[in-house]
C-alpha cells in the first residue's frame, strides 16, 4: 500500500497499456480504506462488547457454576435458570426497588439540574462563574473519592453531618449509625448519585439555555406570561431534544449504577438497597452462581432496552438524516 | 419613561434590583455551599491532625494544619505500585481508543461507504453499553484466556468502554474543520493522509486533549472491573481499588482515608480546573450529538 504511489506514475510514463488494470486496483483499494479504518473498532467491539454479551446470554441458558468454571463443560439448562430467577419473590423485590432508586434519583437530577441552570443564567457574572466553578469541581470527583467522603460525612461518632443534625436541636441523632439502616442507607446513596449527576445535567441545560434567542423571552413577556408559564411555553419546547436525552443519559447511568452501591454497603444493610446489577453480581460471586446471575443481567438489559425504546427509536431516526 | 426626575428613580430601582435578586444569590450561595462543601470537607480533614478530627466540635478551618495524614498515604503499603498501575492501565487504554477513534472517526466524517450508518449506530449503541451487567461474561471470559489478574485486561476493558464516546466526540470535532482545508493541501500536491497529517490533525489537536481527558477520567476512577478482575494478585491492583479498602487498612483513620482521596483525585482535578471551559464545550458538543 506503502509503495503504490511512488510505483504508479513510473508505470504509467512508461507502459500505458497496464495503467488500466493498475488504476482499477488502485480504487478497489481507495474503496477499501474506510473499512480498513474501522476495523479496528468493529474487532474491539466484537472482541470486547459483542462476545461478553453473547457468552452472558449463552451463560443464562446453561448451568454455569464453580465447578463448570473450573473445570468447563456446562451444560444446556433451557429457561430453567430464568424460570428460578422470574419465580423468586426477591428478584421482584429488587425489579421494584430499582425502578424506584432509578425514578428517585433521575427526577431529583432533573428537577435540581434545571433549577440551577435556570438560576446560572440569571446570576451576575462573578457569581455564576463562582457556582459553576464549584460544579465542574463536583462533576470532576472520582465516584470513589465521593463515596468515601460521603462515608466521612455521615459518620456515627465524629461525622459532620451528626453535628449540624444535633446542633439544629434533633438530639436523637447524637452518634446515629445511618450505614446500620436500609432507609438511611438508601437515603445517602440517593443523596450522593445526585450530588455527582446535577452538574453534568446542570451545565448541559445552561449551555441549551444560552442558545435560545433572546427575543422569544421579550415577546412572552410583553405577552404577560409569568415564570411558569414561559418555562412551560418558551424555554420547555426549545430544549425538548436536551431534555430528552439528558434524562435518557441519567436514566441509563443511574439504572446501572454499581460502584456507589457496592462500596457503601455491598447493597445492604439487609438487601436494602440491592439494586439489579448488585444482585446479579452478588449472585454470581457470592454464592457461585454465574448462571443465574447471567440470567439476572440479560433481565436486566433488557429492562433498559425497554424503559429506553422511545428514545433508541427517536435516535435511530435521527440518524436517518444523516 | 425616567425623564425629568433622573436620580431618585434610578436610585431606588438599583436598591430594588438589588432586593429582588437576594433569593436568587442566596439561591446561587446556598448551591455553592452544597456542592463544594463535601470536598472542602475532605481536604479539611486530611489536614487536620487527628485530635481535631476526633474533636466534639468540628472546626471548619484547619487551625493546626499537617501533613502528617499525607505521609501516611504515601507510605501505605503499595501506594506507589498503585498508583503506576493505575497510570499505566488509563494511560494505555486513553492512548489506544485515541488512536482507533481517530481512524474511525475519519471513516465516518470524511469518507462515504457502504455501512457507514450502520457502523454509527453500532458506536452510538455501544455508548449506551450496560458494563456493569458484563462483569459476569468478562470475568469468565479473563479467566478462560488466562488474563484474570493481569493489568492488560483491565487495559482493554477501558480501551472498549472509552472508545465510543471518544469516537463521537472526536467525529463531532472533526465535523467543525472545513473539508476544504485538506482539498487545498491536496491541491498543493499532498497525498490525503498527508494532508490529514499536516492541516485537519493540528487543528484537531485540542479536541484530542478533551476527548483523551474524558477518556482518563473514566479508567481512572474504574471501579467495578477492577475489583472483579483482579483477585489473587494484589499487586496489580488500581488506585480506586486500593481506596475503597483503605478505611478498613487503616481502621478508622479518617485523616489518612481523606488525604487518599484527595491525592487520588487531584490529577482528575488539576486538569479539570485548568481545562475548564473547553472540557465543558466538549462534553456538551459530545453529549448532544450522541
Amino acid at each position: 500500500m506503502l509503495t503504490a504511489p511512488s510505483a504508479a506514475p513510473q508505470v504509467a510514463a512508461t507502459d500505458p497499456p497496464a495503467a488500466r488494470p493498475r488504476r482499477r486496483g488502485r480504487r478497489i483499494a481507495a474503496a477499501a480504506w474506510p473499512y480498513l479504518l474501522v476495523a479496528p473498532t468493529v474487532l474491539g467491539a466484537a472482541f470486547l462488547l459483542g462476545y461478553p454479551l453473547v457468552r452472558n446470554t449463552v451463560m443464562s441458558f446453561q448451568h454455569f457454576g464453580l465447578g463448570e468454571l473450573i473445570r468447563g463443560g456446562a451444560s444446556l439448562a433451557g429457561f430453567a435458570n430464568y424460570r428460578e430467577v422470574l419465580g423468586d419473590p426477591e428478584f421482584w423485590t429488587v425489579v421494584r426497588r430499582t425502578l424506584w432508586w432509578t425514578a428517585l434519583n433521575v427526577a431529583l437530577i432533573m428537577v435540581l439540574g434545571t433549577l440551577i441552570s435556570l438560576m446560572l443564567i440569571r446570576l451576575g457574572r462573578r457569581m455564576r462563574l463562582a457556582v459553576m466553578t464549584a460544579l465542574v469541581l463536583t462533576w470532576a470527583t472520582p465516584v470513589i473519592a465521593a463515596t468515601t467522603i460521603f462515608q466521612w460525612l455521615f459518620q456515627s461518632r465524629f461525622g459532620v453531618v451528626n453535628w449540624l443534625l444535633v446542633k439544629l436541636g434533633f438530639t436523637s441523632f447524637r452518634d446515629y449509625t445511618w450505614f446500620a439502616h436500609g432507609g438511611s442507607t438508601f437515603g445517602i446513596l440517593v443523596a450522593l448519585v445526585v450530588w455527582q449527576s446535577v452538574p453534568f445535567a446542570a451545565l448541559t441545560l445552561y449551555g441549551g439555555l444560552t442558545t435560545i434567542p433572546a427575543e422569544l423571552y421579550e415577546s412572552a413577556r410583553i405577552d404577560g406570561a409569568g415564570a411558569l408559564q414561559t418555562f412551560r411555553l418558551v424555554t420547555f419546547p426549545m430544549l425538548r431534544p436536551l431534555f430528552a436525552l439528558i434524562t435518557s443519559l441519567e436514566v441509563i447511568w443511574c439504572f446501572k449504577c454499581f460502584t456507589q452501591i457496592w462500596v457503601i454497603g455491598q447493597g445492604g444493610p439487609d438487601g436494602a438497597t440491592t439494586t439489579l446489577p448488585v444482585y446479579a453480581f452478588q449472585i454470581a460471586q457470592s454464592l457461585h452462581k454465574y448462571d443465574l446471575g447471567s440470567a439476572v443481567s440479560t433481565l436486566t438489559v433488557l429492562i433498559l432496552l425497554g424503559a429506553l425504546v422511545f428514545n433508541l427509536r427517536r435516535m435511530f431516526r435521527q440518524e436517518g438524516a444523516l | 419613561m425616567t425623564t425629568g426626575t433622573v436620580r431618585p428613580p434610578v436610585r431606588r430601582r438599583t436598591t430594588g434590583r438589588a432586593l429582588r435578586r437576594l433569593p436568587l444569590n442566596l439561591a446561587a450561595l446556598l448551591t455553592l455551599a452544597v456542592t463544594a462543601f463535601p470536598v472542602y470537607w475532605m481536604l479539611i480533614t486530611a489536614l487536620k491532625p487527628t485530635s481535631d478530627i476526633q474533636a466534639d466540635n468540628p472546626s471548619f478551618l484547619p487551625l493546626h494544619p499537617t501533613l502528617a495524614h499525607f505521609r501516611t498515604a504515601v507510605d501505605a503499603d503499595g501506594f506507589g505500585t498503585f498508583w503506576r498501575n493505575s497510570l499505566t492501565v488509563t494511560l494505555g487504554a486513553v492512548l489506544m481508543s485515541l488512536v482507533v477513534a481517530l481512524l474511525a472517526a475519519f471513516a465516518v466524517g470524511r469518507m462515504r461507504w457502504r455501512g457507514r450508518r450502520a457502523f454509527i449506530l453500532l458506536v452510538f449503541t455501544a455508548q449506551m453499553a450496560p458494563w456493569e451487567a458484563l462483569l459476569i461474561p468478562v470475568y469468565v471470559i479473563a479467566r478462560d484466556v488466562d488474563l484474570l489478574d493481569s493489568l492488560s485486561m483491565l487495559t482493554l476493558i477501558y480501551f472498549m468502554t472509552t472508545l465510543p464516546f471518544t469516537i463521537v466526540t472526536l467525529r463531532g470535532f472533526l465535523a467543525a474543520i472545513p473539508v476544504e482545508l485538506e482539498e487545498a493541501a491536496q491541491v498543493d500536491g499532498c497525498t490525503r493522509p498527508q494532508a490529514f497529517r499536516r492541516v485537519t490533525f493540528p487543528l484537531l489537536a485540542p479536541g484530542l486533549l478533551s476527548t483523551s481527558l474524558f477518556g482518563f477520567i473514566t479508567a481512572w476512577n474504574e471501579f467495578a472491573f477492577a475489583n472483579t478482575l483482579i483477585i489473587k494478585n494484589q499487586d496489580a491492583r488500581t488506585l480506586p481499588v486500593w481506596l475503597s479498602s483503605f478505611s478498613n487498612v487503616f481502621g478508622t483513620d479518617w485523616g489518612a482515608t481523606m488525604a487518599a482521596s484527595t491525592l487520588f483525585m487531584l490529577p482528575v482535578l488539576v486538569v479539570f480546573l485548568l481545562l475548564q471551559n473547553r472540557v465543558t464545550s466538549g462534553m456538551t458538543a459530545g453529549a448532544v450529538k450522541g
